[in-house]
C-alpha cells in the first residue's frame, strides 16, 4: 500500500476506534495514539523522500499513485508528494498531534469531539497529497465543514454565530473555486483529447489566455478566502476567538495554509499568465492584509483576537509573497506557511491554556503571570519572539527570505509594496511585546492568579512539541528550504516561462 | 400479445396486479385485522422491487405508443427503490387508528401513481404522456387528501387538484398545438419535424409550463408549499422525492428527443427559470420552521439545481440529472423519515421542537444531519458528487456564471440547513423530544437511506452505469 494513503487511513481508523471507547480517558488515549502514529508516519517519509531525492530520483512527485475512479469524466484518485506538500504534511500532523495534547481535558461530548478533529485533520492531509483537483477539492470541503459543529458545540463567546459566519464564508468562497476548477477541468487538455483533472497534466497544457483572466480571480480569491485575503478575512477573527483551543490551532495553523498553498498549486500555476497580468490587484491587498492584520493585531484587547489578526497579517505575507513569483518568495511563502502554522498553534494552545487557569483573555485583567506559570510565560515570550522574527527561530528565516525575493523585483511597484509590507515586522513587535509585557510582566492584577498552577504534562507536550520544531526551523532552515527549493524548480520554470507578458506596472 | 409482450410492460403489469390483489385481500379482511394489509404490501412490493431488477426484456409495442429499453428499466427502477422507502418509513403512521379503516387505500392510490409515472417514462407519443400523467396526478390529490378529518389536509388535496388541473390543462394546449402544426403525437416524428416557427415555440413553452408546474420551478411552485404542509409525512415526501424525480425523467427525456431543435431556445428559458427557482426557493425556505414546510421549499431550490443537468444537452448532463435524482431520493427521504419518525411518534414538525433532540435521540440526529449534509453537497456524501457532476454538466456547456449562481445557492442552502443541525446540536431545550424506539421498518428505511447516502459517492459503476444508458440531444 501506498504510503500516502495510509495518511488518510489512519484517521478513519481512528475515528473508528473512537466509536467504541466508553469513556473520556480512552477516547483521547486512543485519539493520541492514532495521531501519534500518523506524526511518526509524517516523520517517515520526510525521511524516505529525502532518501529518494538523495538517489537521484527527480521525478517532480514520489510515492505517486494513480487509481480511476469516474472514468466517464476521467475522475482519478491521484496522490504524489514533493517537497512542498512532505513539509506541509509534517506540520499538519505537529499540530494535530499538539493538538489532541491541547485538548486532553475536553469532557463535553467528547468523542464527538475528536471524531470531528481528526475528520477535519483527514480532510487536510487528503488534501496535501491529491493531485487530482477533483479530490483535492473534495478533501478542501471536508476539512471546512466540521468546524461548524467544533465551534458551534465546543466554543466560546458568540460561538453560534462565528461558526455560521466561517462556516458560510468559506464556502461561498469554495463556491468561487468551483467554478475556477470545472473552468480549468474543461480547457485541461487540447480540444478533442480527453479532459483532466490531474494535476500535472494540466500543467502541460496551456489554459487559453482569455480563459485564464476569466477564472484566475475565482481560483485566487477562493483560496484567498481561506487564506485570509482582504477583504474576505472576517471570518477568521471571530472564527478564531470563538473556537476551542485546539480547533484554533488547527485552523489558524494548517487550514489557512491550504489557501496559501492552493493559491500557488492551482491558481498560479496554472494560469501563470493571469497570474502576472493580475498580480498587482491580488499584491495590493495582500499588503493590506499584511499591513491591516497587524494594525488590528495592536488595537485588540482579547489574546485571541490579537492572535487571530497576527494571523491575518502572516498570512497575508504568505499570499503577498506567492504573488512576487521568483524563487526565493516562493521558498519564503513555504517556509512561512511552516513557521507561522507552528507558531500560531503554539499561540492558541498556550492562550487555550492560560484562558483554562484564569478564565479571562482580556490582557488589561490580567497581570505578572509570568510569576505564577513560569513554563507557560518563557513558552509565550518564545513564541512571541519568533513571531515578530527574532534570527534563530522560524519566523526569521521566513519573513528574511521572503522580503529578499520581493525585493529582487527591480521595479518601483514592488519595491514600495515590499518596504510598506515590511513596515508590519515593527507592528508585529509592538503587540507581541505590548502583550508580554502586560500579561506575563508586571504586578499580578488578581488574587486570585496566585493560586494557578504550571503547565502539567500533556501541555507541556503540546507545547515543547511546537516549540522545538519552530528553534529546529529556526536553527537549520537549510534542510527545510532546500527539500523546497528543488521542488519549486520546476514551478517557478513554468510561471516565469510567460514573463514576458504585458505587466501593467 | 405473446409473452414477451407481457414482459416489456412488467413493470406496470405487476404493480397493476399489486393493486388488484390489496384491493381483494382487504375485502376479506376482518376490520380487526385489517393492519396486516401493512406487511402483505410491504412483501409484495419488495417482491416487485426485486423484480424490475432482474434482466428484462426490451422493446417497442402499441405501434410506438409504448416503449421500454435500459434507461427506462432504470428510471424505474430507481422510483421503485424510492417507492420502498416511502413506504416502509409511513408504516408507523399507518398503524394510527386514524387510519384503521382505509390502510389498503394507501397502497393502492400510491401505487395508481407509480403506474402513471411508469406509463409516462416509458411513453412513445404524448397521448400515452398525457394518460400517463392524468394517472399519476389524480389519486395524488386523493392521497394529499389522506388524513380527511383534519381541515389542512382536505385543503391540500383541493390545492393540488384544482392546480393540477390547470397545468393538466395548460399542458394539453401546448399538445393539441403541437398536434395541429405537425400532424403527429409520436416523439420521433415530430422531433423529425420540430422548428422554431412561433406556433411551435409557443407550444413548446405551454408543454414546459405544464412540466413546471409538476416539478414545481418558480414561478409556478405556489402551490407546493401548501400542498406539502397540508398532506401527510409520507406523502410529502412521496411528492416532493418521488413524484418529482418522475416528472424531472419525463422532462428531460423529451426535451432531449423531441425539442431537441430548439435546444437552444429552452436553454435560454431553462437558465432564467433555473436562476429564478434556487433563489426563490432558497429565500422562502430561509424563513420556514415547520419542518415538511421546510423541506418543501428546499426541494424547490434542488429542482433549479436539476435544470442545471438538464441544461447541459450532453450525455454527462442527463447523467448527472439521473444521478442526482437517484442521490436526492436517498437524501430527501432520510430527512424526511426522521420528521415522518418524530411525526409518527410524537406529533410534532416545528423546527423548535428539534431543539436539544441530540441529547435524546442521538441515532435519528445523527441521520437528519447526514441527510442534510447531503442535500446541501457536503463531501464525502453521495449529495456532493451529484451536486458536482451537475455543474461540471452546466459547465460543458459554458454556463460558468450560471455555475457560479448555483453553487452560491448551494452556500445559502448551507446555511438553512445548517440551522437544523444547530437546532438538534446546539440549541438548548429544557424539554426536548423524548427518547423513543422507532420500529423496525422505519429503521430498515432510515438504514437503506445512510446506505445509498454512504455508498452511491464512492461506488462509481453507479455513475458510469448510468452514463452508459443515457443519451445526448440527437442531432
Amino acid at each position: 500500500m501506498n504510503i500516502l494513503s495510509l495518511f488518510i487511513l489512519i484517521p478513519l481508523l481512528t475515528i473508528i476506534a473512537i466509536l467504541f471507547t466508553s469513556n473520556m480517558k480512552q477516547t483521547r488515549v486512543v485519539s493520541a495514539i492514532g495521531m501519534g502514529i500518523q506524526l511518526i508516519l509524517a516523520g517517515l517519509l520526510v525521511f524516505l523522500y529525502l532518501t529518494e531525492r538523495n538517489t537521484g530520483n527527480t521525478a517532480a512527485m514520489l510515492f505517486y499513485y494513480d487509481a480511476v475512479w469516474f472514468p466517464t469524466l476521467n475522475i482519478h484518485y491521484t496522490i504524489g508528494v514533493d517537497g512542498i506538500s512532505v513539509a506541509m504534511i509534517a506540520l499538519t500532523s505537529l499540530v494535530v498531534f499538539a493538538g489532541i495534547f491541547a485538548s486532553w481535558m475536553v469532557d463535553y461530548l467528547y468523542r464527538e469531539f475528536f471524531i470531528s478533529l481528526i475528520l477535519l485533520a483527514s480532510g487536510v492531509f487528503g488534501f496535501f497529497i491529491s493531485l487530482d483537483i477533483f479530490t483535492m477539492f473534495l478533501f478542501y470541503e471536508l476539512a471546512v465543514i466540521p468546524m461548524y459543529l467544533l465551534i458551534g458545540l465546543w466554543g466560546s463567546g458568540p460561538k453560534e454565530y462565528s461558526a455560521m459566519k466561517l462556516t458560510l464564508m468559506l464556502m461561498a468562497g469554495s463556491a468561487l473555486l468551483f467554478v475556477a476548477i470545472l473552468g480549468i477541468y474543461f480547457y485541461s487538455a487540447p480540444a478533442g483529447s480527453q479532459l483532466t483533472f490531474n494535476l500535472l497534466e494540466i500543467a502541460k497544457n496551456h489554459i487559453p489566455i482569455e480563459m485564464q483572466r476569466f477564472l484566475f480571480p475565482f481560483a485566487f480569491i477562493g483560496f484567498g478566502v481561506l487564506g485570509a485575503l482582504f477583504p474576505f478575512h472576517t471570518w477568521s477573527p471571530d472564527g478564531h476567538a470563538s473556537a476551542p483551543t485546539a480547533v484554533s490551532m488547527l485552523h489558524a495553523g494548517v487550514l489557512m495554509k491550504l489557501g496559501g498553498y492552493g493559491v500557488f498549486r492551482i491558481a498560479i500555476y496554472l494560469m501563470p499568465e493571469a497570474a502576472h497580468e493580475q498580480a498587482w490587484i491580488f499584491l495590493i491587498l495582500t499588503g493590506i492584509s499584511v499591513v491591516y492584520g497587524a494594525f488590528g493585531a495592536v488595537v485588540q484587547k482579547d489574546l485571541k483576537y490579537i492572535n487571530a489578526y497576527s494571523s491575518v497579517s502572516h498570512c497575508g505575507l504568505v499570499l503577498f509573497a506567492i504573488l512576487m513569483m521568483n524563487q526565493t518568495a516562493l521558498n519564503g511563502a513555504v517556509i512561512q506557511m511552516i513557521s507561522h502554522g507552528l507558531m500560531t498553534a503554539l499561540f492558541f494552545a498556550l492562550i487555550g491554556m492560560i484562558y483554562g487557569r484564569t478564565h479571562t483573555r482580556l490582557i488589561n485583567e490580567m497581570g505578572g503571570l509570568m510569576k505564577v506559570m513560569p513554563f507557560l510565560g518563557v513558552v509565550y515570550v518564545i513564541a512571541g519572539l519568533a513571531s515578530l522574527g527574532l534570527p534563530g527561530l522560524s519566523g526569521f528565516v521566513a519573513e528574511m527570505t521572503i522580503f529578499i525575493g520581493s525585493f529582487q523585483h527591480t521595479d518601483t511597484f514592488h519595491r514600495v509594496l515590499t518596504i510598506v509590507a515590511t513596515s508590519s515586522i515593527v507592528i508585529t513587535a509592538v503587540y507581541i511585546l505590548r502583550v508580554v509585557g502586560t500579561l506575563l510582566l508586571g504586578p499580578i492584577k488578581n488574587d486570585h492568579f496566585l493560586h494557578l498552577t504550571d503547565a502539567l504534562w500533556y501541555e507541556k507536550l503540546s507545547t515543547l512539541t511546537l516549540l522545538l520544531s519552530i528553534a529546529a526551523i529556526g536553527m537549520a532552515p537549510l534542510w527545510l528550504s532546500d527539500m523546497i527549493n528543488f521542488s519549486l524548480g520546476p514551478i517557478v520554470e513554468k510561471i516565469n516561462s510567460v514573463a514576458t507578458v504585458a505587466h501593467l506596472f | 400479445m405473446s409473452i414477451n409482450d407481457f414482459m416489456t410492460m412488467r413493470h406496470e403489469l405487476i404493480l397493476a396486479a399489486l393493486v388488484l390483489l390489496v384491493l381483494i385481500i382487504d375485502m376479506n379482511l376482518k376490520k380487526s385485522q385489517k393492519q396486516l394489509i401493512i406487511p402483505i404490501s410491504l412483501s409484495l412490493f419488495f417482491i416487485h422491487t426485486v423484480v424490475g431488477f432482474l434482466p428484462a426484456q426490451t422493446g417497442v409495442l402499441f405501434g410506438g405508443m409504448y416503449h421500454t429499453d435500459a434507461l427506462t428499466l432504470l428510471m424505474k427502477n430507481i422510483l421503485n427503490v424510492g417507492v420502498f422507502i416511502v413506504l416502509l418509513q409511513s408504516t408507523t403512521w399507518l398503524k394510527h387508528s386514524d387510519n384503521g379503516d382505509k390502510i389498503s387505500e394507501f397502497y393502492i392510490l400510491l401505487w395508481s401513481t407509480l403506474i402513471g409515472m411508469n406509463f409516462m417514462i416509458s411513453s412513445g407519443d404524448f397521448l400515452m404522456l398525457y394518460l400517463g400523467l392524468e394517472l399519476a396526478t389524480i389519486p395524488m390529490a386523493a392521497l394529499a387528501a389522506y388524513t380527511h378529518h383534519q381541515t389542512r389536509s382536505a385543503e391540500a388535496g383541493i390545492k393540488l387538484i384544482l392546480s393540477s388541473a390547470l397545468s393538466s390543462g395548460i399542458l394539453l394546449f401546448g399538445l393539441s398545438m403541437i398536434y395541429g402544426t405537425t400532424g403527429s403525437i409520436y416523439f420521433d416524428t415530430i422531433g423529425a419535424v420540430y422548428s422554431n416557427a412561433p406556433l411551435q415555440v409557443l407550444a413548446f413553452i405551454f408543454f414546459f409550463t405544464g412540466m413546471a408546474f409538476k416539478i414545481s420551478l418558480v414561478p409556478f411552485h405556489l402551490w407546493t408549499a401548501d400542498v406539502y404542509e397540508g398532506s401527510p409525512v409520507n406523502v410529502t415526501s412521496y411528492f416532493s422525492v418521488i413524484s418529482k424525480g418522475a416528472s424531472v425523467f419525463i422532462l428531460i427525456m423529451v426535451m432531449y428527443t423531441v425539442f431537441h431543435s430548439i435546444a437552444y431556445l429552452w436553454k435560454d428559458i431553462a437558465y432564467l427559470i433555473a436562476v429564478m427557482t434556487m433563489t426563490i426557493g432558497n429565500l422562502f425556505a430561509l424563513r420556514q420552521k415547520n419542518m415538511k414546510r421546510f423541506l418543501a421549499f428546499s426541494s424547490i431550490a434542488q429542482a433549479g439545481f436539476i435544470l442545471l443537468g438538464i441544461m447541459g444537452g450532453n450525455k454527462i448532463g442527463m447523467t448527472a440529472t439521473i444521478y442526482f435524482v437517484l442521490v436526492y431520493i436517498f437524501s430527501n427521504l432520510g430527512a424526511f423519515g426522521v420528521v415522518s419518525a418524530i411525526s409518527a411518534k410524537t406529533g410534532k414538525e416545528s423546527m423548535d421542537d428539534y431543539d436539544g433532540l441530540y441529547s435524546t435521540n442521538p441515532m435519528l440526529t445523527l441521520l437528519m444531519m447526514l441527510s442534510v449534509f447531503s442535500l446541501a453537497g457536503i463531501p464525502p456524501l453521495a449529495g456532493f458528487f451529484g451536486k458536482f457532476f451537475l455543474f461540471t454538466s452546466a459547465a460543458s456547456g459554458g454556463y460558468y456564471w450560471l455555475v457560479f449562481i448555483a453553487v452560491l445557492n448551494a452556500t445559502i442552502s448551507l446555511y438553512y440547513y445548517l440551522l437544523v443541525v444547530k437546532a438538534m446540536f446546539i440549541n438548548k431545550n429544557e424539554t426536548p423530544i423524548a427518547f423513543f424506539k422507532s420500529d423496525n421498518l422505519t429503521r430498515a428505511g432510515l438504514l437503506i437511506c445512510t446506505l445509498g447516502i454512504f455508498i452511491l459517492g464512492f461506488w462509481s459503476q453507479i455513475y458510469e452505469f448510468i452514463n452508459s444508458v443515457s443519451f445526448a440531444i440527437v442531432n
